[in-house]
């Protein structure tokens, strides 16, 4: 009973919430000390040693605070927005493989959540679906800022989810399977087999990273909550722990992005060299790797936010409708081009 | 396990339904969200289908793209209360009614015919994958398939062609 097929999904399920929730808390930290390094200061390092535990006094401080629901709002959209936008991205990750099928109690466990035909296409769907919780949250708001930046969320993930499409397909050309645990199992081996490489998808590569930051509203494509124009865009009039709720679901969305990169393009949990042992050091050794990766990308997202200055809303459309788009479709009939000459042998 | 997916589901899409054209809600806004849980609903008969591919798509597609449009639309134009666009004229109030009975009539008169000694044979574990559907739409289908894509440019240019006279 509590090893059946439906207990083994529930733990896994339970596991993997905590872990991104532990790995939210985690990213405000390294988001905070970092941006203080950037911009030579030093950041929260009062609470616990090198201030490690502000998340908590954060988190505690979320809860304490008195919730305001504005008096026009419509109070049942204005309370499901928050929670819609945490459910649906953690849904995204739920087809992500964060290791191999292992051999836990004398039983083979897949170290993913769900694996169905066409596994990317819930990614898809579940960020998808992210767009209408800040929709319901900039316009039950009843404020023109929020609905201002809800408006701009809406247009801009729409319009970024095409290139982010397309330059998936490159990927689902070259492996030729919808399933995500196919395409980490087929770029086993040296990383020169990994699908940025050996699949040729450098340029899809780049064009999903970019659409990436725009996906998760980060800098420099954060339009939805341009400080110095909309106060803070959809999220203007949430307080305490439903706007914390935002904020968790931003990270989780960069978490799950980050993992969809790696997975898809870098191997996954492959090591990238083979190796002389099996078992159970080696499943271990390939869930560092993995963590190793995601860690290195999401370096990269907190880099990226401190760094580069905000796009102007018509160059973030621009740079969407007539450079991402055009290039993800070139990269698409490269691929094809490529896999039917039979240069890419998979 | 299947079946209480299936009543659920059910309900939740006749709920949505009403709530989308039953004159209780008259906020436009909160209509399309029902719309767009009635269109996850729909996704979900796919899946208990075995459909997965269709019903992905009726999530990506309808709720995530096309029903997210129509919420933009009906956010800008920041419809606050309908009461004063409520029915009127003679073809509205009385044609309409007869019209939607009629086309109820129809459907429920065609599908009671074709069901009359149909078969249902059980679908294979290959039915409706990525693979099988792909396969049928490049070879039995691929006639139709380009013509509809063929259909869809035509009607994208049209529409930019009307909506931007001096481009």
């Amino acid at each position: 009973m509590l090893i059946s097929p439906v207990a083994v999904s529930l733990y896994k399920v339970l596991i993997i919430v905590n872990v991104l929730m532990g790995g939210v808390a985690g990213m405000t930290w390294v988001e905070r000390r970092l941006s203080a390094v950037i911009q030579y200061r030093l950041g929260p390092n009062r609470v616990g040693p090198f201030g490690l535990l502000q998340p908590i006094a954060d988190g505690i401080k979320f809860m304490m605070k008195e919730e305001v629901v504005p008096a026009e709002a419509n109070k049942l959209i204005f309370t499901l927005a928050p929670a819609l936008s945490l459910v649906t991205a953690m849904c995204a990750f739920s087809v992500v493989p964060f290791g191999p099928t292992v051999e836990l109690f004398g039983r083979e466990i897949a170290l993913v959540i769900v694996n169905v035909d066409g596994g990317i296409l819930v990614a898809l769907a579940a960020t998808s679906l992210g767009v209408y919780g800040i929709v319901m949250a900039g316009w039950s708001s009843n404020s023109k800022y929020s609905l201002m930046g809800g408006l701009r969320a809406s247009a801009q993930m729409i319009s970024y989810e095409l290139a982010l499409l397309l330059s998936l397909i490159g990927v689902v050309l070259v492996s030729g399977t919808l399933r995500p645990v196919e395409i980490v199992a087929q770029q086993a081996g040296w990383f020169w087999n990994w699908n940025v490489f050996g699949g040729w998808q450098l340029l899809g590569f780049v064009i999903f990273v970019v659409a990436g930051y725009a996906e998760t509203n980060r800098l420099p494509f954060d339009m939805p909550e341009a400080e110095s124009e909309l106060v803070a865009g959809y999220h203007t009039e949430y307080s305490a722990m439903k706007f914390s709720m935002f904020f968790m679901a931003e990270y989780i969305n960069m978490i799950t992005v980050s993992a969809l990169a790696v997975t898809l393009f870098l191997g996954g949990y492959q090591l990238g060299f083979p190796v002389p042992f099996s078992g159970w050091p080696l499943w271990m050794l390939q869930i560092l790797a993995f963590v190793g990766k995601l860690a290195v990308f999401l370096f990269v997202f907190v880099w990226v936010r401190w760094t580069l200055p905000r796009f102007r809303y018509d160059q973030l459309m621009a740079l969407g409708w007539k450079g991402l788009l055009p290039l993800a479709l070139a990269n698409l009939m490269f691929t094809a081009l490529l896999v039917a000459l039979d240069v890419i042998k998979r | 396990m299947e079946s209480i997916a299936f009543i659920v589901l059910s309900i939740l899409a006749l709920a949505s339904a009403l709530v989308v054209v039953l004159p209780v809600v008259r906020n436009a806004v909160v209509c399309a969200l029902a719309l767009a849980v009635n269109l996850i609903c729909v996704a979900g008969f796919f899946f208990l289908l075995q459909a997965q591919f269709i019903g992905f798509l009726q999530i990506i597609v309808y709720a995530g793209a096309i029903m997210v449009l129509i919420l933009f639309v009906l956010m800008l134009l920041n419809v606050h209360d309908e009461r004063h666009l409520g029915s009127s004229g003679f073809f509205q109030r009385y044609l309409g009614p007869l019209l939607a009975v009629g086309f109820v009539a129809l459907l429920v008169t065609s599908l009671v015919a074709s069901l009359q000694g149909a078969e249902f044979p059980r679908a294979g574990a290959a039915y409706g994958t990525v693979a099988t559907l792909g396969q049928e739409l490049f070879t039995r289908f691929f006639y139709p398939f380009e013509a509809i894509s063929l259909l869809l440019v035509v009607a994208m240019i049209g529409a930019v062609l009307l909506a931007k006279r001096r481009l």
